[in-house]
């Protein structure tokens, strides 16, 4: 897989592992948050939110708008 | 310091808390209960002469030598088979004595040949002292039979066994079943025929059971079994206490020399982690520090498919600097970054990682224990508030029952193993503990001498989540959790929404076996004894950190330790057995691209500002790239410069073809390495490195002891590795001076609270100190936890089975799993270049004999292994150890390449790669395949140098 391939799978993929989280869609986003860099979460945000799970998703989306609102 | 042999007490330290005094040649001496006569008079500074005493085994009484008289007892009792008493008064020099033991030691020497000055032993030799303690002046026997002339037994690389200079004080015997506990050796026939055998009359020593771990070496008290390096070079004339290089154990040793020459390294009694023990790798496989393959030049090139030139130092510096900041102003500075080495200091690593920090102006920088150990981070410290393990080895002394899942250390940790062991067998009467081993592979440790485990739970590759689901679900629903704790020590509410999760039927045994294959009523089992059998202690390995869910399982363990309380005292714990030498200590140091020294995130303004102000640079706020995240940005053509220490990726790293397409795609890889190792293939500038040998630092093992690594010879590169990193920040233009790596030691400990007590200073005073090290701590905690954990409140994770994506199917039907060797070390750049390929000259395949006649293979035949990701070829070793479905290898060979078959998925919070589990297919094969002649083609046009062709 390419490296936006990649990311879409690893953001779903921590979806899924915290999919029991209290809060999950925070969850995802602080994970991302704190352990991607710069380039992958742009480049994330770019590809918007095609072939994401709803909860990885919902988490792109919480992301982009502080990165946006910051 | 002037050589000097490690002081022998004679008999084992006693650990009884009450003291007894008693009168020994007229000097009294107080001593814990249950310490001999012979241990109470060495400590006070008498010498008892002895010959089949050694403090590393119990008291065997039969040499006769170390008589004593004792006031009120009738005889001369042995005195190291002779417990102390109060008010005992004991003389160790009497004219009756001196009789009695220069005829013991006429009879000795009667049968022994008489060669003291051609003797490997010469000055070395309890024998000889003794003779010469009892004054020894003459022998009187006409011998006529004696053991004499006796062939020699040479299989061994590193020591020699002679016969005929054996005394049958079986201390070798002793020391195999005790200390190292493999038993491989015995007493081979009765009175006058008796012979040391290394197992079967047939046996050779190399031919056995034995396992090279050097304890029946140490024992022995003559030149009978002895060190070929002894015999070739002579005895030692100094030693230096140092660090062994190699697995997280961390064995101390004395590295004893003749001048800058090493003779051998002989594990030093008063090692915390190690008791005197060694293994075959620390013990005996260093021939790779100076091996002809070494490179002592810096190296460089334009193309990699240009050959080297090989330059001087300045020019090196000179010309790396220059293609830094080529790439950071043409494609900008995240275009830079670097990888720390689990295999080098602190000092090393924290100096690389500063670099990349302060000097490339960015946070690309990562750790070998991204692809190992990096969920026990994320795991252990959301559950705990600690990335490190919770005990000290010690530890194993007190505890009950032992869990080992996703670990195999009588390969991997065998000095630790042999200690767990040793409480597995019980002693003196104390039962042993009980074991538990999770592991697809009926590992050495589930069945060995004396040892049996109660459950071994041979679950299928990548369930270890639901296996752990598993057991909970039986500790909560049975009521075995222990609520006290729970309530006084963790969050109450997580624990709730945690045990109502476990608890619920999806997650019963019964309904987890189709998916675990692990045998419900067995696991019930297990989990009711880890429950329920006193103190339980959890030992981990790789097998649970390389998993799509590593982090997730790190967790799961984290949980079942704080459910049933076994947390916060010796004997319990959880326990990461660390993979490399520094795995603990590069972690701690700042090595991953989101984190500071001591676990701070990045972003943490305060910690970040600490550093700003200590460094004189602005920190970039954000996470840097983890290795595999570094590959893919290279492949997209946006990461440009590599400075890899101490690490060879394109071996160890998952999926090879995407590991070399990574390094293909920069413009400057930069390798800091003592060989030309295969990522060096891909490789720009080579600046050679140093051994544990010639230099000074630190490392710290899986028990957080930071332990001093030291000098002993000159490096053969001129600079020490912390030098050459401090060289190329300099020729960067960073303002660094460091004369010592204690002045780097003295910043980590400023800028680092857990670090705060720790100096070169102190480690020097106290041999050791496991951090933390603080005003609370000021000797280290060697145990964590005790009070209530690091983060406050012991936090409950709930960890759902989520099955890896990488499947079986019709084309790849078995599941292949990877691990090591006693004998080889991760890539074998090292032990390859050793005597230990004795043992493990290639790596092969193990297949479960149903799988193995499916597909027509027989041992030793050459298979195809084939997975999504790459194939090649190996032999196979069909054996029931592994289960039908599961196949296994080691990945110490280049040749090999197991590396080139494992994919690219991995653990969801940290991208550690899922080594452990890779759907493949076997099938015949006649040769190497196509990516193996490539390869092998390409490897020796990489390797080209100006002169000549480097040899590897």
């Amino acid at each position: 897989m390419n490296s936006e391939e990649r990311l879409i799978y690893m953001a779903n993929q921590i979806a899924t592992n915290l999919a029991t989280d209290a809060a999950p869609v925070a969850a995802v986003a602080d994970h991302i948050q704190a352990f991607w860099d710069p380039r992958m979460k742009r480049m994330i945000f770019a590809h918007g939110t095609d072939g994401l799970s709803p909860v990885a998703a919902a988490a792109i989306r919480l992301l982009a708008d502080a990165q946006n609102g910051g | 310091m002037t050589y000097q042999p490690q002081k022998d007490f004679g008999t084992p330290e006693s650990r009884s808390d009450a003291a007894v005094s008693l009168t020994i040649d007229g000097r009294e001496v107080t001593v814990p209960a249950g310490t001999s006569v012979m241990r109470a008079a060495a400590e006070q500074g008498t010498s008892i002469p002895k010959l089949c005493a050694t403090d590393s085994v119990k008291s065997y009484g039969s040499c006769r030598l170390c008589l004593v008289e004792i006031d009120g007892r009738r005889g001369t009792p042995a005195s190291c088979t002779t417990q102390v008493e109060p008010g005992m008064v004991v003389r160790t020099q009497t004219p009756q004595l001196a009789k009695l033991r220069k005829g013991v030691m006429e009879l000795y020497i009667s049968d022994h040949p008489l060669d003291c000055l051609t003797c490997a032993a010469n000055g070395d030799c309890e024998l000889q002292d003794q003779a010469g303690a009892v004054g020894l002046r003459d022998v009187r026997y006409d011998v006529q039979a004696t053991h004499l002339g006796q062939e020699k037994d040479h299989s061994n690389p590193y020591f020699d066994f002679d016969p005929s200079k054996c005394i049958a004080c079986s201390r070798c015997i002793r020391a195999c079943d005790e200390v190292q506990g493999t038993l491989a050796l015995t007493m081979e026939g009765r009175g006058w025929d008796s012979k040391i055998s290394a197992g079967f009359a047939s046996d050779n020593f190399m031919g056995s059971e034995c396992v090279s771990c050097g304890a029946c070496v140490q024992a022995c008290p003559t030149a009978t079994l002895v060190e070929k390096k002894v015999v070739e070079v002579g005895t030692p004339e100094r030693s230096v206490v140092t660090t062994c290089a190699y697995c997280g154990v961390g064995c101390t040793f004395r590295a004893e020399m003749r001048g800058e020459q090493l003779v051998r390294m002989v594990p030093y009694k008063d090692g915390k982690a190690n008791r005197g023990h060694s293994c075959v790798k620390g013990r005996f496989a260093w021939g790779y520090a100076q091996h002809q393959e070494r490179i002592l030049k810096p190296m460089i090139r334009k193309s990699i498919n240009d050959p080297w030139r090989a330059v001087e130092w300045d020019e090196a510096f000179a010309y790396t600097a220059s293609e830094l900041k080529r790439i950071s102003a043409k494609y900008g500075r995240n275009a830079l970054g670097g990888i720390t080495s689990s295999r080098c200091t602190n000092e090393e690593t924290f100096l690389v990682q500063k670099l990349v920090r302060a000097g490339f102006g960015n946070n690309n920088v990562d750790t070998c224990a991204r692809v190992c150990h990096s969920p026990t981070g994320y795991g252990l410290k959301t559950t705990f508030g600690t990335s490190a393990g919770t005990q000290d080895f010690d530890s194993v002394e007190d505890s009950d029952v032992i869990l080992i899942i996703g670990a195999n250390p009588t390969d991997g940790h065998p000095v630790f193993a042999s200690r767990m062991k040793r409480r597995l067998r019980g002693q003196d009467g104390r039962p042993g503990a009980k074991l538990i081993v999770i592991d697809p592979r009926r590992t050495d440790i589930v069945r060995s001498p004396h040892i049996e485990a109660q459950h071994h739970l041979p679950l299928r590759p990548g369930t270890n989540v639901a296996v752990l689901t598993a057991m909970a679900h039986v500790i909560v629903t049975e009521g075995l959790a222990d609520e006290a704790f729970i309530r006084e020590r963790c969050d109450w509410d997580e624990y709730s929404h945690w045990a109502e999760f476990v608890s619920q039927a999806r997650n019963s045994p019964e309904n987890l076996q189709p998916v675990t294959l692990v045998d419900a009523e067995d696991l019930r089992a297990a989990a009711r004894l880890y429950a329920t059998g006193g103190n339980g202690a959890i030992y981990y390995g790789l097998g649970v950190t390389e998993h799509s869910q590593g982090s997730s399982t790190v967790m799961a363990i984290a949980n079942l330790a704080m459910a049933t309380g076994n947390i916060g005292r010796s004997g319990v714990g959880v326990n990461p057995l660390r993979g490399q030498n520094n795995v603990q200590g590069a972690c701690d140091m700042g090595s991953f691209p989101h984190e500071l020294a001591g676990y701070r995130h990045i972003s943490d303004h305060d910690a970040r500002s600490l550093f700003e102000k200590d460094w004189g640079v602005t920190l970039d706020p954000e996470p840097g790239l983890r290795i595999p995240n570094m590959l893919d940005a290279a492949v997209d053509g946006v990461f440009k410069a590599l400075y890899c220490q101490g690490e060879d990726i394109l071996q160890s790293d998952p999926n090879t073809a995407h590991v070399s397409a990574g390094l293909a795609a920069m413009e400057c890889v930069i390798v800091h390495d003592l060989f030309l190792n295969e990522t060096a293939n891909y490789a720009h500038i080579f600046l050679p490195g140093s051994t544990f040998l010639e230099k000074n630092g630190t490392f710290t093992n899986a028990e957080r002891r930071i332990q001093p690594v030291r000098k002993v010879m000159t490096p053969m590169n001129g600079l020490e590795d912390w030098e050459v990193t401090q060289r190329l920040a300099q020729a960067m233009g960073l303002d660094w001076n460091y004369s010592h790596p204690s002045e780097i030691m003295d910043e980590i400990a400023r800028l680092t609270p857990t670090f705060a007590g720790v100096s070169f200073a102190r480690l020097d005073a106290l041999g050791s100190l496991q951090w933390p090290v603080t005003a609370d701590a000021p000797d280290g905690s060697p145990i964590m936890h005790i009070d209530g954990f690091v983060r406050g409140k012991g936090k409950f994770v709930v960890t759902d089975y989520v099955p890896t994506d990488e499947k079986t199917g019709p084309r790849f039907p078995l599941l292949l799993t990877t691990g090591r060797i006693l004998s080889q070390y991760n890539v074998g750049a090292q032990t390859r270049r050793t005597e230990n390929v004795a043992w493990h000259p290639e790596d092969l395949l193990e297949i479960h004999p149903v799988d193995a006649e499916d597909r027509g293979v027989k041992s030793g035949d050459w298979v195809k292994l084939a997975s999504r990701a790459g194939e090649t070829t190996l032999r196979a070793n069909v054996t029931d150890r592994v289960a039908p479905g599961v196949v296994y290898t080691t990945f110490h060979h280049a040749v090999t390449q197991a590396n080139v078959v494992t994919t690219d998925y991995s653990d969801w919070a940290t991208n550690c790669p899922e080594y452990k589990v890779t759907a493949v297919q076997i099938s015949a094969s006649n040769g190497p395949t196509e990516w193996q002649e490539e390869y092998e083609a390409f490897s020796a046009r990489a390797r080209r140098v100006e002169s000549g062709i480097a040899a590897e």
